[in-house]
């Protein structure tokens, strides 16, 4: 697989993976524009109304008969916090040229729809349509609502805004629901305007096309975009230390059955030249995965759990730790949690550990070959962190790793926050006869 | 083996019957970094009652999902999760009401690791401590279960639908069923379910089908026995149990599933036509690019996640469309009028076309998932059909047909729908 990166237009990057391994295609489209409080709700809705109609396709049954046509081809519109960067716009999946019975050509087709979808959206008196707006505006605000009903990802978000209350990487992909019930259509369409002239975009393909159809199918689908200054004064704000000298502690109640525990930590200093290979490594000796220390002595040795695990997130120097709990066991756990961590900075992990965890990192990313949405993540994010290397490249670096690098990285970690979601009162029913 | 060929959609698919009953497939995918494997046992939450030398065994709920949790557990004292996770794979298994499937995904090591995969799952090794030990675990998987509406909302549409088939029990059990679990019943379930003529491997992968086969040949040594008897009580009429269920629960909005059962084709041939002909007439219905769907998101009563689906489970056919919605009710009354419509009137031949083409690319799609592709082997296999022959049967699919089945299946006095409410809302608890 041979990836080609190209400035198609000013501000424009094409990245092209030309490949005849999958049956499915991917094209996808992302603005880029900071992550903040003012603009959040503005940035959640616009992809989310562009895809309510077209000039051509004037509204949902319309656009879906012309997807249903491109043989069931999906344009899925998106919103996507990297860091504290915010990259809107579209995905699409659709069947390689090879499997359409007709012998139809797909990609010129599926890149004029997304160009129509971001480009020429309904609108009367120049304005977004009114009516589109509000119904999407509703429709935000029910998924900002829903976030409470998977426990596990609401409380990893609340212990996300407690620890980070300082920064924007506090700010949900979504926004809030006073920010979106805010927003005018009048405004909106301003700052659709001006999004559209001055975001950097990155366009990614993965199929069987040659770069250069991919550039002319793009380059037509694209040339009513009005380009302005473009603005690259984007990025992510890496906090070393934590908030307080002691770790702040923040709990919740709700009528749940299980406690969910979620304990945040700053990277610290091991972000100033990140060594992202050890710190995968890392992650995966302590919480990331069935070898990890988290899973073999919380879960399986001590039975306090049914999930424990971590995660780093590369772009913002912080790791998460969640777990869901019995609710008079949480004192335990977090000190079990703790422990471990010191462990894996003291250097008490064994080799086979290491090369457990090595040859896990290491598998996970080789099979990101056999996705082309994974793949379009995956080199999404290295193109925000200015990285230039394929999963293969990171794998090789993996192999590696030695356990002084792993202690090296861990060295600096530092809890900052701790987030609780417990039960009322009456539902608490501990099992400890288990 | 025997070789299928499919030059249309560019797959082959390789099959072969072990003289002890275990049936293999595999479809290669040359070129591809990662091979998925798939062992999986004809037996689910859902057969609880079965004969044992004779005589009839009734077993608590859970008892399908404890055993695979304690498959894991190797004699050796070794995890087997981890072992194959130290090999440079990623394993994991589950457990549906039909079906437990153990499986891993791997880039290096795949002959090894099969060889792993298919010793731990022929190994039975419990002790009455492990058991103990996994209560606890398998409590708190329980307790996330109650906690998730997704679930809730499910069981309580299969409470409604189903009166005696054990459907109507939650695969995990409950605290107190799985309580009741030694490892006695263990070993009972593992002998009658876990032979190799109630089982299948399913592979795919950059593989060479015939060294899966002598693996297979070498790994499985037990003998040929009975296919199990599986009692899931009386016959289940085509009507519900009850109409209506609500709960509430800290959800945002009302989630809700509205279903209806219908007699499954027992044949193989048959049953993949009967799949094909629904699956198609509630795609072009109920799709989220069918005007249905476009409809009542413009109107602010169906969001992003509604979907519609069918599932095959011990002799049971249910089909189902769920999401959520500020008003079920008013989803309820439309979904009636769509059936109502499509009974009198047959699709429209434009809509039918759109459908069918969008249904083919989406099945073209699902080709690249490995995980997905062996699961549906693994339930053709059970079946008795040939998983990528769905693509010449759904190209077959008459309007007609289609039409006869959503007449049938989901005539007004079938539906049943199941809600959870936002707590605070009026909990309007069951209708018989």
């Amino acid at each position: 697989m041979n990836i080609s990166r190209k400035e198609i237009i000013p501000g424009i990057w094409l990245s092209c993976l030309r490949t005849d391994k999958f049956k499915s295609n991917c094209l996808s489209v992302s603005l880029l524009t900071q992550l903040n409080k003012e603009t959040i709700s503005k940035n959640a809705l616009i992809t989310r109304v562009l895809s309510r109609g077209t000039t051509m396709h004037p509204d949902m049954e319309s656009l879906a008969a012309a997807l249903d046509e491109l043989y069931g081809a999906k344009i899925i519109p998106n919103v996507r916090k990297k860091g504290e960067i915010l990259c809107l716009g579209f995905y699409s999946g659709f069947i390689d040229d090879r499997f359409t019975p007709d012998k139809s050509q797909l990609l010129e087709s599926v890149a004029a729809l997304i160009g129509e979808m971001l480009l020429s959206p309904v609108t009367r008196g120049g304005l977004l349509n009114k009516d589109y707006v509000e119904s999407e505006k509703e429709k935000l605000i029910d998924d900002i609502r829903a976030q409470i009903n998977d426990k596990r990802g609401y409380s990893m978000h609340r212990l996300i805004q407690e620890m980070c209350v300082y920064e924007d990487y506090a700010i949900d992909d979504m926004g809030s629901e006073d920010g979106a019930s805010n927003v005018g259509y009048i405004e909106l369409t301003h700052y659709y305007k001006e999004l559209l002239s001055k975001s950097p975009i990155e366009i990614f393909y993965c199929g069987s096309a040659d770069p250069k159809r991919v550039e002319a199918a793009l380059a037509e689908a694209l040339m009513a975009l009005p380009r302005g200054e473009i603005d690259y004064e984007i990025g992510t704000d890496i906090r070393m230390n934590p908030v307080e000298d002691e770790p702040r502690f923040f709990t919740e109640q709700l009528a749940v059955a299980q406690g969910k525990l979620v304990m945040g930590f700053r990277l610290g200093e091991a972000m100033e030249e990140p060594d992202f290979a050890a710190l995968r490594v890392l992650n995966c000796i302590f919480g990331g995965g069935v070898t990890s220390k988290l899973f073999m002595n919380v879960r399986e040795k001590l039975s306090l759990c049914y999930y424990a695990s971590s995660a780093i997130d590369r772009l913002k120097g912080v790791m998460i730790v969640s777990s869901g709990i019995e609710f008079d066991k949480v004192d335990v756990v977090r000190e079990e949690i703790l422990k471990n961590l010191d462990d894996v900075k003291d250097g008490n992990f064994t080799e086979d550990e290491l090369a457990s965890a090595k040859s896990s990192v290491v598998s996970d990313l080789v099979s990101l070959l056999d996705s082309p949405s994974a793949l379009e993540e995956f080199y999404l994010s290295q193109t925000l962190m200015g990285l230039e290397y394929g999963p293969e490249e990171l794998a090789d670096l993996c192999r590696q790793v030695t356990s002084g690098d792993v202690i090296k990285a861990a060295k600096t970690i530092e809890l900052d926050a701790v987030y609780f979601l417990r039960g009322n009162g009456e539902e608490e029913n501990s099992d400890a006869d288990f | 083996m025997q070789i299928f060929d499919y030059p249309s959609i560019g797959e082959s698919i390789h099959t072969a019957t072990l003289a002890n009953g275990l049936t293999i497939s595999v479809i290669p995918k040359p070129g591809y970094t990662s091979s998925f494997a798939l062992f999986a046992t004809n037996y689910g939450g859902a057969d609880r009652n079965f004969k044992l030398d004779g005589e009839l065994i009734s077993t608590p709920a859970g008892v399908a999902h404890f055993l695979e949790h304690k498959m894991f557990d190797m004699p050796e004292g070794d995890n087997a999760l981890s072992v194959l996770a130290a090999n440079g794979s990623q394993p994991n298994a589950f457990t549906s009401s039909a079906m437990t499937a153990y499986y891993f995904e791997s880039t290096n090591s795949f002959y090894e690791n099969l060889e792993i995969l298919l010793k731990f799952v022929s190994t039975a090794y419990f002790t009455p401590e492990s058991v103990q030990k996994e209560q606890g675990i398998i409590a708190q998987e329980i307790r996330m279960i109650e906690d998730n509406p997704d679930y809730v909302v499910y069981d309580e549409l299969l409470r409604s639908l189903y009166a005696y088939n054990p459907m109507r029990d939650t695969v995990a059990g409950t605290v107190e069923s799985i309580a009741q679990i030694t490892d006695k019943t263990l070993y009972d379930c593992h002998k009658v379910f876990y032979s190799p003529s109630n089982m299948t491997l399913c592979v795919v992968g950059d593989v060479d089908p015939l060294r899966v086969e002598t693996i297979a040949k070498e790994m499985i040594t037990s003998g040929k026995t009975e296919k199990p008897e599986r009692d899931y009580g009386e016959a289940e009429g085509v009507l519900p149990v009850r109409t209506r269920f609500s709960r509430c629960m800290e959800v945002s909005a009302p989630q809700f599933i509205i279903g209806a059962k219908e007699i499954p084709e027992k044949d193989g041939a048959a049953q993949l036509r009967q799949k094909m002909i629904g699956g198609l007439a509630l795609h072009a219905m109920f799709s989220q690019s069918s005007p249905f769907y476009t409809r009542l998101y413009a109107q602010g009563l169906l969001s992003t996640d509604f979907s519609a689906d069918m599932d095959y489970a011990a002799g049971t056919l249910s089909i189902m469309l769920g999401g959520e919605s500020r008003d079920p009710e008013k989803v309820f009354q439309q979904v009636c009028l769509e059936t109502e419509k499509v009974k009198n009137e047959g699709f429209d031949p434009y809509l039918w076309a759109r459908a069918k083409k969008s249904a083919y690319g989406s099945k073209i799609r699902s080709l690249s998932s490995f995980a997905g592709l062996c699961i549906s082997m693994a339930e053709s296999n059970f079946a008795g059909y040939n998983p990528l022959d769905s693509f010449e049967v759904l190209d077959a699919v008459t309007a007609q047909q289609a039409q006869d089945f959503i007449a049938k299946a989901l005539a007004p006095e079938r539906l049943a729908m199941s809600v959870i409410n936002p707590s605070g809302r009026e909990d309007v608890g069951e209708d018989a």
